[in-house]
């Protein structure tokens, strides 16, 4: 096996060495009872050569950019990402080392860190971010829970135009522990219902949740959702899954919001069927100790330099056991370093013409799509890089005709938001070129409608 | 021979402090669409901060960066529980491919049938190698992967209308994510006493109605293979309770013993641990999660299924609910299969016994110099501790001297029942000749703590930074780079 080192030889000398006669010797506290009397029914092994072939052939078997048009968006988003990224990550020095437990021989990964937690603040407007979370769903879900503990009330308002997969989430994560969810709708203009939010808020309150971008796109108006909770004495959570409308929009922490939990695949993660992704998680520094996952501080050696460690950890899991404010432990350290890498290449101009790419191509499409006989755009406030359209014909029976033309044309709404009717999500990044845009418009035109 | 030495440490600033106004290292096609953009109330002022670099500035910045850290490729890494095995470089190749990179999550199942086959075949391999009929692949990390389970557990009394059952049993030994995530299941927490291995009386005198479950590790974090855990999973099954057992050491049973034979109802796995992916410095993992037959509906999903010969995500019909946006770390997965298959099952099961091996090897070169304070036979790690240490030297400083030697230290500190402990899993991947070098480097550190102890106490000092003040940065914390005024 070449992976493992030990020749025939080694085994008998180090056999030796412990006393024993057999490898089977040392596993003589494992009752025979307990043990596995066959082999494992597993596939026989592969050469380099044959997995390679074998994973070729799965891979050939997915639909990608590669070989279609598409417009998925939903929660990931597929931008372009520059070759450095990935060349840089695969240092093996950061890849291959784990939780930086020992600060002396980890300060590549702990100064990255420190650097993905500015940038994150700087981002969302924020005071304090942490070290990651496992995708911005998850993300969401802990910041609920933290307005739990914060607030010592139980009750978290979400917006029903927040992506469905990270309502279902945050369902899980509160499923026992005594927290009530309930539901805010949006209005016509696809952003959510400030009279029905202003109805539901109580004294019970712990927390308001509202995407943004929300699911449809849909850029929500953050400050009067801010003045309301915290009116009402909860706490506003922004829950950002297109990271890159951060560099255009104002952010989060101007606005008022109290945590931000959102995804940053989009800096510079592959869409890699559904992950590993990254979450981020910003807060007030009010709030630290209430915060989930590890934090990186700056400090001095014994010679004064400077230098960092994982800190502030009496919060945590390892330390407070079953009275820590997560269980979280590995997080995604290495595409925190991704997303850190992604950022600092953009930089502050190209982080925001990326953005406005997204939006004048995503508005192109719009202006197109708006021109087809059957297909309506039900939200009017302003969008990022996706939004809402509606057919006249079944939404599944539309995609459908669409792939048939080598076009994933969206996401379908129906089984999420059955009032909306026959919709479906469209998503359009800067990979998304006009001839792109103009052969989904040509497509729908053309009968797909 | 002393692996460490002091070679080029290079000094690099933050990314903020090399920042200049005007630089970017990133390029974007001409817009080929009429410009549009949102309303000015909308947007923001630029990013105050933020930092503009070239492409080589961000290069060099980050290469400097991974030269003051230390991975599996540098060196030893004897992080016991952590499994730090070598990560096959095919494996980061296969992930990469473009048609399993490049797939959209939000794919229609038929077009993305390569990437289903993968996730089935996998819970399949996992199923297979644990004993565990049904598992589900989505949980991103082994603390997700406990959540998965306790939250199935709950799931599975209230299913049978057992809604006084609200204690889990742990044992001291075990990882603090146990505790944390029966909390977060809303669970009581109730802590049981072991001696070494948990024992059947223990285990009965705790064993009420009242409880959910019971949450072991085996073998447990001493490295010690439970022996009565038939007897005690019949016990608690027979007063109406469940078992969780922490897979963070399957590394110890591959094709030796299944966990799902023993009467262990819930295991997760670390596929970063036992099936060799990467750690990246703090995850990515992935925490898949089996379970017996009949908390199968329970658990997160949806799961990949098979109909005839096409796949599907479906289910399972009583499901805790979703526990990521999408499918799981499916990249993570990719290299677990790749794992897997280049193994086989007799290359999964001489895994093991070279971990077992490599373990009692270095056990038995370092028994008599460090302090063993359980005489059982050690499976995969070996726990020693710091008692017989002259000098006020602690374990901290052995770690921290062992830097100077060339290695990553051991964990230190837990199991939190041992004082001072040592804890060391060499796996697997190491050679003979590595674990000698080592063990010359810990016996050499045993007797400087003897003639020379400041050798210790001021170690590590070939590093890029000597000891750092932690419990300045807990006082004052400062967590994020601020312009200087």
């Amino acid at each position: 096996m070449r992976y493992i080192p030990h020749t025939p030889g080694d085994v008998a000398q180090m056999l030796e060495r412990i006393g024993v006669g057999s490898l089977e010797e040392l596993f003589v506290e494992i009752p025979a009872s307990a043990r596995l009397k066959r082999p494992l029914a597993l596939p026989p092994a592969l050469a380099e050569s044959e997995l390679v072939r074998e994973l070729k052939a799965l891979a050939a078997r997915n639909a990608t950019p590669e070989n279609r048009i598409s417009f998925l968006g939903g929660g990931a988003y597929q931008h372009f990402i520059p070759a450095a990224v990935d060349l840089l990550i695969s240092r093996s020095e950061f890849y291959t080392a784990y939780t930086p437990y020992q600060p002396e021989i980890s300060q590549g990964t702990l100064q990255a860190i420190f650097e993905f937690q500015t940038l994150i603040c700087q981002l969302t407007g924020m005071e304090v971010a942490n070290a990651s979370m496992y995708d911005g769903a998850s993300a969401c879900a802990e910041a609920a829970l933290m307005t739990v503990r914060l607030t010592r009330r139980r009750k978290v308002l979400v917006s029903r135009a927040l992506n469905p997969r990270w309502r279902k989430v945050i369902a899980t994560y509160c499923r026992y522990v005594d927290v009530e969810l309930v539901e805010v709708g949006y209005a016509a203009d696809g952003r959510t219902d400030l009279e029905e939010l202003a109805g539901k808020l109580d004294g019970q309150t712990a927390a308001v949740i509202a995407g943004y971008p929300n699911y449809f796109g849909v850029v929500e108006d953050l400050a009067a959702l801010a003045g309301l909770a915290q009116g009402a004495g909860a706490r506003l959570v922004a829950g950002v899954a297109e990271g890159v409308a951060l560099g255009l929009l104002k952010s989060p922490g101007e606005l008022g919001a109290d945590i931000v939990a959102g995804e940053g695949q989009s800096f510079g993660l592959p869409v890699s069927y559904g992950g590993p992704y990254v979450g981020f998680f910003a807060a007030r520094m009010k709030d630290v100790r209430a915060m989930p996952g590890r934090l990186v501080g700056e400090t001095v050696d014994r010679d004064g330099k400077r230098g960092f460690v994982l800190t502030l950890s009496t919060r945590e899991q390892h330390i407070r056991r079953e009275k820590a404010t997560s269980n979280i432990c590995s997080n995604q350290g290495l595409c925190a370093l991704t997303a850190t890498v992604f950022l600092s290449l953009l930089g502050k101009q190209g982080l925001r013409e990326l953005a406005q790419q997204n939006v004048a191509k995503a508005a192109y499409a719009r202006e197109q799509l708006q021109k087809v006989a059957g297909v309506t755009l039900p939200f009017a406030a302003p969008s990022f890089n996706e939004f809402v359209v509606r057919s006249s014909k079944p939404a599944g029976e539309v995609l459908a005709a669409l792939e048939a033309q080598g076009i994933l044309g969206g996401i379908p709404l129906g089984a999420d938001y059955p009032e909306l009717g026959e919709a479906f999500l469209v998503c359009v990044t800067e990979q998304n070129r006009r001839s792109d845009i103009e052969a989904l418009a040509g497509a729908l035109a053309g009968g797909a409608a | 021979m002393i692996v460490g030495t002091s070679g080029l440490v290079l000094n690099e600033k933050l990314l903020f402090e090399h920042s200049d106004a005007g630089r970017k290292g990133y390029s974007l096609p001409a817009l080929d669409v009429p410009a549009a953009t949102l309303p000015d109330g909308l947007c923001r002022e630029e990013i105050a901060g933020f930092p503009e670099l070239s492409e080589v500035d961000v290069v060099r910045h980050f290469t400097r960066l991974s030269t003051w850290n230390y991975g599996v490729d540098s060196g030893f890494y004897p992080l016991g529980s952590c499994t730090m095995k070598y990560n096959p470089k095919v494996n980061e190749v296969a992930c990469r491919l473009p048609g399993l990179a490049d797939v959209h999550p939000a794919t229609p199942d038929h077009l993305a049938q390569g990437a289903l086959t993968l996730m089935y075949q996998l819970q399949e391999m996992l199923a297979e190698i644990s004993g565990f009929p049904a598992v589900s692949v989505q949980p991103a990390a082994g603390a997700h992967g406990e959540l998965a389970g306790m939250l199935a557990i709950r799931a599975w009394h209230e299913a049978r209308g057992n809604a006084r059952r609200t204690k889990v049993l742990i044992p001291d030994t075990a990882h603090g994510t146990n505790p944390a995530t029966a909390a977060l299941a809303g669970f009581d927490v109730v802590p049981i006493a072991s001696q070494g291995v948990l024992t059947l009386e223990e285990v009965a005198a705790h064993m009420t109605d009242e409880v959910a479950a019971l949450m072991v590790t085996n073998p447990n974090t001493l490295g010690l293979f439970e022996t009565n855990i038939e007897a005690i999973c019949a016990l608690v099954h027979e007063r109406g309770g469940l078992v969780y057992c922490d897979g963070a050491n399957l590394n110890a049973l591959l094709g030796i013993a299944r966990p799902g034979d023993l009467g262990i109802d819930v295991m997760h796995f670390n596929l970063h641990k036992t099936f060799a992916t990467p750690h990246g410095g703090g995850g990515p993992g992935s925490g898949p999660v089996g379970v017996r037959a009949d908390l199968a509906p329970f658990l997160p999903g949806p799961l990949a299924v098979r109909d005839g010969d096409s796949y599907r995500f479906a289910g399972p019909p009583g499901s805790v609910g979703r526990l990521l946006a999408f499918h799981g770390n499916f990249g993570i997965m990719v290299r677990a299969f790749a794992y897997i298959r280049s193994m086989g099952a007799q290359g999964l099961r001489h895994a093991t016994e070279m971990a077992v091996l490599n373990a009692n090897y270095v056990r038995a070169r370092l028994e008599g110099s460090y302090h063993l304070p359980y005489a059982t036979r050690s499976l995969h790690e070996v726990v020693f501790s710091d008692r017989d240490l002259p000098n006020d030297c602690h374990t901290l400083d052995v770690a921290k001297r062992l830097i100077d030697y060339g290695y990553h230290p051991p964990t230190i500190y837990f199991p939190l029942v041992v004082k001072g402990a040592i804890m060391i899993e060499p796996t697997e991947t190491e050679s003979q000749e590595t674990l000698d070098e080592f063990c010359d480097a810990m016996l050499a550190i045993a007797g400087e703590a003897g003639a020379d102890p400041e050798l210790l106490k001021n170690a590590p000092v070939r590093t890029r930074t000597r000891r750092l003040d932690e419990t300045g940065a807990a006082r004052q914390p400062r967590l994020k780079w601020e312009r200087p005024c």
